[in-house]
């Protein structure tokens, strides 16, 4: 077992371990600048001679660009210099997001800006730098550009059906990429079976809206060839190779810097062609260019995710123990897949989840990726997961309701068991090690299910329906190369950190993966502290900048903890290590015979004071004539990690959802939430918390408010935040989080990630919970989200 | 469309004296103009209030504010009320509370909040979760600040009672 030397495992209070930070509720040492107004977000960022650029953007879901004009444009007061996809497809490669190990897929090359012909509503397709972006908007609207409106294929559902809009003709048809998954015999299994359910759900399509929208400044300096690029992203590496490659520079030529970022769950991790065009155009003028979006473009242009529909069957033996899962997946992309992850991803990870939680023999998925002329899609917090734990836990109420069984004693009764692991799902994946069963009995110990089946039916005589819904799910983290990597995607998997000593004993960590907000300077100053021995305010972190941080994969599908974690770990016990021999050295002791607690070298048996390590400091960086000649002083150590067992980890976790359905209006207001979720070792209690209960929200907002409704014209009619609705302080539920804590022995750390479990479940807890509530009036509803109007429509209120 | 208007005004307790063309919103004056990048832009039409600052003493949406109409007024945004201490207590709930996440909304949320603290100081969890109701937060779905304002409005009114 993994043990990592805690003050509980050793039977101590916190105080009798001080400088224990693992397990710990540490407040973020980089809130303080947050609460004050002191943070740097991209936007914040001026620089000499900055010009600004804004975009025009095709108001047609499909168009040829017949001509553009930039006559009057240029005459603008203010405007410097128009660019078009020509222009800037100069200096630029254009890219083709598919990955090698997703059999078959294709897509079609993508240039910043388009040069023939625009393929959804909001795509960029002529770009005016200006001094100042309200110059640059003047700009655009001066721009005179002729468009010959084209036919466009909007409805995914008729994307492959003879007479679809074929959106890239050398591609010969809209189908990006289908794979089918199948065990055992599905076809007996449903044959044989003693109830069948079925059911056709839909996730709706909808977006991250971080409330910093995407933003970039690209610095190209002629002098020295190097392109510096502040942006608010979640990956500076990847997106230092995109630079590099697409711009033909070298690697090294190219430093990302990634301050303060507000909000991306997801969404700043992809290449924008928007982005791209800023990167090019300072290129091309030798100056600094910023974009700023703006929210109408954000809604535009950001990438969109979850449009999909599921149809789903659940074979049942008389007992309800579950045979077979039968699942097809239908989703449109928009008319390119997003570099460099790809657009296949979330429909992929539909086909790898479903039924996920469960013990069962029988399966077959498949997904079907098509393009069509909406904004693209690609991966948004929790991909895929929150469309198969819609599918896999709607499935599995409607068995409990057709078996006339409690919907909590079928998950006991199909839950794979606690003791079952290591072991490999029917959907191929390999499990280290789960708690479904525990986690379920910590979620009944914290919400009281009689009490509130009593107040249901008490509430039901008067005509309030209340509902309670429960959602069992998998989440998967750490990935390996097997992600990305194996497809030929320049990602890294591995992760980096440096941590070095200063002189006066304090520590300075530098990390590959970013922060975003979940808290990863926090638990990585907790980590370094820990694994030194240092107070956490003595460690400094360094996050968000490719030319001084280890090379890393960012933070993404939750490995800022289990992977940039291990890694500062790794590296805080490497230097650890140097200092004490150092220490020896100095003290003619044995290095193993001292420790250090709380940034004083002590005699390891009696925790005698030996010497503060700003006097180690002291001595090696100023009076290094002093320590013997041959002996090794870099208090500086560099480690890497990369999962190697399995090419995922795997949490889980079980979510229950309270509320109450206004059967007169529709509306659904939450009452109450839970969440258990095991994350494996819990670094910062507090934070974890905060990520589910966040989390959480984001699933509530696609369950209840969030769509990207278009017309059909391809036009998108939700582009401000009074159309798109987010979830509000007021509407929220207070959220009950506990935890399981099943560390994976890839890492000594154990840290498996905790970001998007709450998203994962959200949904499929609140429409289980709403069906719930509806089940006296015969009404279902299984298209998320669920408004007032298609609850009335369930109910029959409307037609 | 470039007309220009001059005014003076109090910000964070400095004159400041600019001439400013007439389309330029409050929220943009203080970022550009001042160097005040503490509170954000995020849907720039009044929904979000990542923008809010103070102004005569209101809570407003900076997005909705023209400058040109501030000839005199007094604006107090996240950087003058960290300054002058006034919001001290609240700002250290937050971070005890983990309240702020990635922090974008959060300048604006506090000037919200410190409105609760001077306007409905025995606000119950439902109060408070309607009055924060006009400030959008992705992050941390709203229960941490909820807490947060409500220690904050426990502590004031204990030592009030003291």
């Amino acid at each position: 077992m993994n043990e990592i030397v805690t003050p509980k495992s050793l039977g101590l209070s916190r105080e009798d371990l001080p400088n224990s930070y693992i397990g710990r509720s540490v407040p973020r040492p980089n809130a303080r600048k947050l609460v004050e107004g002191r943070a740097t977000y991209t936007d914040d960022v001026t620089l000499p001679r900055l010009v600004h650029a804004a975009f025009l953007r095709s108001p047609h879901a499909h168009a040829r660009i017949v001509s553009i004009d930039t006559a009057a444009a240029l005459a603008v007061p203010g405007v410097v210099r128009v660019f078009t996809g020509a222009d800037l497809a100069k200096v630029c490669d254009p890219w083709v997001a598919v990955l090698a190990h997703l059999k078959g897929m294709k897509s079609a090359p993508q240039y910043p800006l388009p040069l023939e012909r625009a393929t959804w509503q909001g795509e960029a397709v002529v770009a005016v730098v200006a001094e100042t972006r309200a110059a640059a908007e003047d700009g655009v609207a001066a721009l005179a550009v002729a468009f010959d409106a084209l036919p466009a294929q909007v409805d995914m559902e008729t994307a492959l059906a003879p007479g679809a809009v074929v959106i890239h003709p050398e591609l010969g048809d809209n189908l990006v990429f289908t794979r089918t998954a199948e065990t055992g015999n599905v076809e007996a299994a449903i044959a044989g079976a003693h109830k069948v359910v079925e059911a056709t759900f839909h996730t709706g399509r909808h977006t991250g809206v971080t409330l910093e929208p995407r933003s970039i400044i690209a610095d190209y300096n002629r002098a020295d060839g190097t392109l510096t690029v502040h942006h608010s992203t979640q990956a500076p590496h990847m997106m230092q190779n995109v630079f590099a490659t697409q711009l033909r520079m070298a690697e090294g030529d190219v430093r990302v810097i990634c301050k303060d970022v507000g909000g991306s769950y997801g969404i700043k991790v992809h290449v924008y062609p928007d982005e791209m065009a800023v990167a090019c155009m300072s290129k091309i003028m030798g100056r600094p260019v910023k974009f700023i979006a703006d929210r109408f473009e954000a809604f535009g242009s950001d990438i969109h995710a979850r449009d999909h529909r599921i149809k789903g069957r659940l074979a049942v033996d008389a007992e309800g123990r579950f045979l077979a899962f039968d699942i097809d997946d239908l989703t449109g992309i928009g008319p390119y897949s997003v570099y460099p992850r790809t657009s296949a991803v979330e429909g992929n990870q539909v086909v790898n989840l479903c039924g996920g939680p469960y013990a069962f023999d029988n399966y077959r998925c498949t997904t079907t990726v098509v393009l069509q002329n909406k904004a693209p899609t690609s991966q948004y917090r929790a991909v895929g997961h929150p469309i198969a734990t819609t599918v896999t836990e709607g499935l599995v109420d409607l068995a409990a309701e057709a078996l006339g069984i409690d919907p909590v004693a079928i998950r006991r009764k199909n839950l794979i068991r606690d003791d079952a692991y290591p072991c490999t799902s029917p959907a191929g994946m390999k499990f280290e090690g789960l708690s479904h069963h525990a986690s379920l009995d910590k979620l009944l110990e914290m919400v009281p299910v009689e009490k509130i089946r009593a107040d249901q039916a008490e509430q039901r005589k008067r005509g309030v329906y209340r509902g309670l819904g429960f959602a069992s799910f998998i989440e998967l983290t750490n990935p390996s190369p097997f992600m990305y990597g194996i497809g030929g995607a320049k990602i890294s998997a591995q992760d980096g950190c440096t941590v070095r000593m200063d002189p006066d004993g304090s520590l300075v960590a530098l990390s590959g993966v970013t922060e975003q907000g979940q808290g990863t300077e926090a638990i990585l100053a907790q980590i370094v502290a820990h694994g030194v021995g240092v107070p956490v305010s003595k460690v400094k972190v360094v996050t968000g900048d490719t030319q001084t941080t280890p090379y890393g994969g960012g933070t993404w599908a939750c490995r800022g903890a289990g992977i940039g974690g291990e890694a500062a770990l790794q590296s805080a016990i490497a230097l650890k290590e140097q200092i004490l021999e150092v220490a020896g050295a100095m003290l003619q002791a044995q290095a193993a015979s001292l420790d250090i607690v709380m940034g004083e070298v002590v005699d390891k048996a009696t925790g005698q004071v030996r010497m503060p390590l700003a006097e180690l400091g002291r001595i090696v960086y100023y009076r290094g004539d002093t320590l013997p000649k041959d002996l090794a002083r870099e208090l500086v150590q560099t480690r890497h990690f990369i999962t190697k067992e399995y090419p995922f980890a795997f949490t889980n976790g079980i979510q229950a959802s309270w509320l109450e359905v206004d059967v007169e209006t529709g509306m659904v207001k939450l009452l109450e939430h839970w969440c258990v979720e095991d994350c494996g070792r819990v670094i910062n209690p507090m934070l974890v918390d905060e990520q589910v209960r966040g989390g959480i929200v984001q699933g509530i907002g696609g369950a209840l408010y969030e769509h990207c409704i278009y017309n059909e014209d391809g036009q998108l009619l939700t582009t401000t935040l009074a159309d798109y609705l987010v979830p509000m302080a007021a509407e929220m539920p207070d959220m009950h989080v506990g935890h399981v804590e099943t560390p994976t022995k890839e890492s000594l750390l154990g840290a498996k990630g905790a970001g998007e479990a709450g998203t994962a479940g959200a949904p499929a807890a609140i429409m289980n919970a709403i069906n719930d509530a509806l089940s006296p009036l015969g009404a279902r509803v299984l298209a998320q989200p669920f408004t007032p109007d298609r609850i009335l429509r369930a109910l029959g209120t409307i037609a | 469309m470039n007309r220009r208007i001059d005014i003076t005004l109090t910000v964070n307790g400095e004159r400041v004296s600019r001439s400013v063309d007439t389309r330029l919103h409050l929220i943009d004056f203080l970022r550009t103009e001042l160097g005040l990048t503490g509170a954000h832009t995020a849907c720039e039409h009044g929904v979000c209030g990542a923008c809010t600052v103070r102004l005569d003493g209101d809570p407003v949406r900076g997005c909705l504010v023209m400058a040109a109409s501030l000839d005199g007024s007094v604006v107090e945004t996240i950087e003058g009320l960290s300054d002058s201490g006034e919001i001290r207590d609240l700002q250290e709930a937050f971070v005890a509370r983990n309240a702020a996440q990635c922090g974008y909304c959060t300048p604006g949320m506090l000037v919200t909040a410190a409105d609760i603290l001077t306007q409905a100081p025995n606000a119950s969890r439902e109060e408070i979760r309607e009055h924060i109701s006009g400030n959008y937060c992705r992050c941390t779905g709203y229960q941490a600040i909820v807490d947060a304002v409500e220690d904050v409005l426990k502590s004031r009114r204990k030592s009030e009672a003291a």
